[in-house]
């Protein structure tokens, strides 16, 4: 043990069950005598059930039996887990049938059991729904307006929460003081997160035990458990084991509880066989939740050399026909309290409203809230640079929270006590510059636009809040989230010297197995390949909260880190004692894996023989207990910032309205990296999804409530051909939150993409006096653009 | 009323009674228990199910059983050789072209076609030679990479 293990780009451990089809994902799962459960979906967005027969359906040949909304009525409606603090919430969920009326297209109202799943598609359409249909609102702001069709009964004009933050009466007074105050209204719009797995569930019950094993696609097995049982069926915890197999991706859609767990759990007891529901692809883009949709009106005010002096946000965010299961965090906590950005800002105001549509709920979706903040702050610097005439990299510049400032408190109290950790956004952003060499492009731009070829570059410095955790602060005591963000790890070290680690977070595709091996490794002085980490099961792994908001590691890897402090230490006792050494004598080479006498290294017990004495129990020290073995949970005091700065360069054809991607260049500092392999991939992919949005992706309804874009074939999903190759670089400053000093990465790249892809094409488009376009940038909508601004 | 129909399937000879409408996907999962072939989508754009068929890389959901009577299949499962990876799976590992790895059996097989058919790929061509198969994770950037690794041998 010579290298370290942390900083390495070692592959996957994962990989070689994923490369070769071993890997077992939900729908490769099967029990003897599984059943295979098919779902009626409603076709209409608004609509009452008035009756449903499916005497039909049960008749036809395979069939086991067929289900409605009233036989679960013994089964709560599913809980909101997050009912954001500062506004009266108005809730409403989902049950497992909906009952009543459904609010949107894709609603579950009938299930089919049968022996296989051609056949129970076949059923679903000889069920008949006598449906009366009620009129539909699918835009937020319209559904707020006067007269506007109500979704729910107890949320009048549709508004579900109403939230405010900052100080409106300062903020109006900045405004009114500043120089220049430039007004934007801008669509983030709707998008489809489409994991490559969609969603699914198998159930068993076991009635001997009274007790349910439920295997579904879950990004957060341990709560997805403490919701069905505690909220949803009131039976205790320890009734139900849920496993999550290996998952697919989930970008944030495998967070929640949905309803389809809950029926296909309570389908196993009624059918008294295991149970198996595997979501296609169409079903996904109405029934799994989207993401952002948010309308928002900016007013932005700046001194004439470019000091913004106040930012004032209004936002109908669009929660879909019924609440998700965090829905109402997402676009408050999680987008106003980021609405600082990398910049100093004395004033802010923001209001947001929580809207019901009749269109499918809406959802944390990779970055969460954080994306949006930072869309409309990064647009809202190059919109106060236009009409200043100033570079875009120097507004930014100016704006910048100093090295020095750290930690720093946004003004008005918008981070609601907590403070950013650390950072140095200057230097992101001269990196960032550095690599796509900027002066030179200006130049080039200039030349082009002689030639009537029309480029652009485009700025992001952002931050992201990660690590999200601190249960005093998210929790009901702060934000509302209805529990605790803390994560746990357990370490065990075998006889055999081979390190078992437990941990109540998740892997869906981020290599958690290997970073996580890696931190062992590197702090315990064991091969990486000693090491296994185990999740996704109820049974066998301590509670933990799961896997989103970038916190595997930040919170998830602290907790393995301090319990693996706790494994050397006592195996610093029991060093000492078969050393014949004092305690205090002893040190711990984490490099060789061995505890030694200080200054006599070749005095040394390896951690592999100090674990087998300590499993096998013969000789130990008086007192102390068999076994290397501690768990530990992790609350941090903070969240972390990781924070960049990207650069995108464009070529517009005006004849066709086509955006080129020319260059992307990512200067992210996210802390020290573990596995730098693995975060520059997390950079890739997070920034695909953020190009996607800004260019080619976005949910569209009708008028009727129906999802137009409901297909792989409808909606954009960016191909390989659609992107360039991405340059990445990174700077590194620690948090100093933790003691590993890491921030994390899951969602850097969607976070920092869209704006600056978006600025980009608004500089190559500037000299037509073109100065905001909503997202997607679609060919069709700049040649519309720059069509009118032409004639 | 069901059918026979008899495939080759990683070199084995495979004879069933199925019905008509079975898609070749749910042939090689659910009769023959070959699950490492995934189903990402339900419209033929993702690519995640992509199989060789007479050594041509085909979208197993949209093709019946019935259509590869008689034919040779190939499939994520067959392509290591006596606990040898094949060079392309090696190379997804190497450059660390999976994150979830659910759209990799199918990429990787799609990478061999294309390769097969055009040994020394500029980007742009791999990157349009994958148009039918959708990444969520990657951003395809390693994925571009590692198919150029095996390329360059």
């Amino acid at each position: 043990m010579t290298d370290r293990a942390f900083g390495a780009s070692i592959k996957r451990k994962e990989d070689p069950r994923l490369i070769t089809g071993e890997a077992r994902y939900l729908e490769d799962l099967n029990l003897t005598g599984t059943l295979h459960a098919a779902i009626l979906r409603s076709p209409f967005a608004h609509a009452r059930i008035k009756s449903i027969d499916t005497s039909k359906a049960a008749a036809h040949p395979g069939v086991v039996a067929v289900f409605t909304g009233h036989d679960f009525m013994d089964l709560n409606p599913l809980p909101a887990a997050w009912v954001v603090t500062g506004a009266d919430v108005h809730t409403n969920t989902p049950r497992a049938l909906e009952v009543e009326k459904v609010t949107h297209v894709g609603q579950g109202v009938a299930v089919v059991v049968a022996e296989d799943r051609y056949t129970a598609q076949d059923a679903l359409g000889l069920i008949h729904v006598d449906w009366e249909t009620l009129p539909v609102v699918v835009d937020a702001k319209m559904a707020t307006e006067p007269g506007a069709p109500l979704v729910h009964e107890n949320a009048p004009n549709n508004v579900c929460l109403d939230w405010s933050i900052g100080d409106q009466g300062a903020t109006d007074q900045a405004l009114g003081e500043a120089d220049v105050v430039v007004r934007q209204s801008l669509v983030n719009q709707r998008l489809i997160p489409n994991p490559m797995e969609a969603r699914g569930c198998m159930a068993q019950y076991d009635p001997a035990g009274q007790a349910y094993t439920v295997w579904m696609t879950s990004q957060a097995p341990h709560v997805m458990r403490l919701l069905m049982t505690a909220f949803v069926f009131g039976i205790p915890e320890n009734k139900m084991r849920v496993i999550s197999p290996q998952v697919g991706g989930g970008f944030g859609t495998k967070i929640f509880l949905y309803p389809e767990y809950v029926l296909v759990a309570a389908l196993a007891k009624k059918v008294g066989a295991p149970v198996k529901w595997m979501e296609t692809r169409s079903e996904n883009y109405v029934a799994t939740t989207h993401g952002r949709d948010h309308i928002t009106d900016i007013e932005v005010g700046a001194t004439k050399d470019g000091r913004i002096q106040g930012l004032k946000v209004h936002t109908f965010a669009n929660l879909g026909g019924t609440l998700s299961t965090i829905a109402t965090g997402i676009p408050t906590t999680l987008y106003g309290r980021l609405l600082s950005g990398a910049y100093k800002i004395p004033h802010f105001y923001c209001n947001v409203k929580g809207v019901y549509t009749n269109t499918s709920m809406v959802d944390a979706y990779r970055g969460a809230g954080r994306p949006e903040a930072t869309y409309v702050v990064e647009r809202a610097m190059d919109l106060v640079a236009a009409e200043l005439g100033m570079d875009p990299s120097e507004i930014r510049r100016k704006n910048f929270i100093q090295p020095e400032d750290f930690p720093y408190a946004p003004a008005d109290n918008i981070l609601a006590g907590l403070k950013y950790d650390s950072g140095n956004y200057e230097g992101t952003l001269d990196l960032a510059l550095n690599m796509v060499g900027y002066e030179d492009f200006r130049r080039k731009q200039a030349e082009a636009r002689d030639q009537g070829r029309y480029l652009g570059i485009g700025f992001s410095s952002y931050i992201e809040i990660c690590g999200v955790a601190p249960s005093a602060w998210i929790g009901l005591p702060g934000q509302g989230w209805g529990a605790g963000l803390w994560e746990s790890a357990n370490v065990r070290v075998h006889l055999t010297g081979k390190v078992v680690v437990t941990t109540g977070s998740q892997s869906h595709g981020q290599g958690l197995e290997t970073t996580f091996a890696q931190i062992v490794a590197d702090e315990l002085g064991v091969p990486v390949d000693d090491i296994t980490v185990e999740h996704s099961d109820t049974q066998g792994t301590p509670f933990g909260y799961g896997t989103y908001g970038s916190r595997s590691t930040a919170v998830g890897g602290i907790a393995l880190y301090n319990s693996v402090q706790h494994i050397k230490e006592k195996a610093m006792k029991l060093g000492a004692y078969m050393l014949e050494a004092a305690e205090e004598d002893v040190v711990y080479d984490a490099a060789e894996g061995k505890v030694h006498v200080k200054g006599s290294p070749e005095q040394a017990k390896t951690i592999q023989e100090i674990a087998l004495q300590a499993a096998v129990a013969y000789d130990l020290p008086a007192g102390m207990e068999a076994f290397l073995d501690y768990t530990s949970y992790y609350d941090p005091p903070n969240c972390t910032y990781p924070f960049g700065t990207h650069v995108c360069m464009v070529e517009v054809d005006v004849e066709t309205g086509a955006v080129k991607i020319l260059r992307y260049a990512a200067a992210d500092d996210v802390g020290p990296q573990i596995n730098p392999m693995i975060v520059e991939g997390q950079l890739h992919g997070g920034i695909a999804q953020g190009i996607g949005q800004a260019l080619w992706e976005g949910a569209v309804y009708d008028e009727r409530g129906q999802l137009v874009s409901g297909s792989m074939m409808d909606y954009s999903m960016p191909k390989a051909q659609f992107f360039p190759a991405i340059e990445t670089g990174q700077t590194v400053t620690p948090s100093p939150t933790n003691p590993l000093g890491v921030k994390g990465a899951g969602e850097a790249g969607t976070i920092g993409a869209a704006p600056a892809v978006v600025n980009a094409v608004m500089d190559a488009l500037s000299p037509f006096g073109i100065r905001h376009l909503d997202m997607p940038l679609t060919a069709e909508k700049v040649w519309r653009a720059v069509q009118q601004k032409g004639a | 009323m069901k059918h026979t129909v008899s495939i080759t399937v990683n070199g084995v000879q495979q004879a069933h009674q199925v019905e008509a409408r079975l898609l070749l996907v749910h042939y090689l999962r659910d009769v023959l228990g070959l699950t490492g072939t995934n189903i990402g989508c339900d419209t033929s754009q993702c690519g995640a199910c992509t199989v060789h068929l007479d050594g041509l890389a085909v979208k197993s959901c949209t093709v019946l059983a019935l259509q590869a009577d008689g034919g040779s299949v190939e499939t994520i499962e067959g392509l290591a050789k006596n606990g040898e990876l094949h060079p392309m799976q090696q190379a997804f590992w190497e450059k660390h072209g999976l994150q979830c790895g659910f759209c990799t059996p199918g990429m990787i097989m799609a990478a061999i076609g294309l390769l097969e058919s055009n040994p020394n790929p500029s980007d742009d061509q791999i990157r349009h030679a994958l148009e039918g198969n959708y990444c969520r994770c990657t951003g395809y950037h390693n994925i571009v990479e590692a198919v150029k690794h095996v390329a360059a041998g």
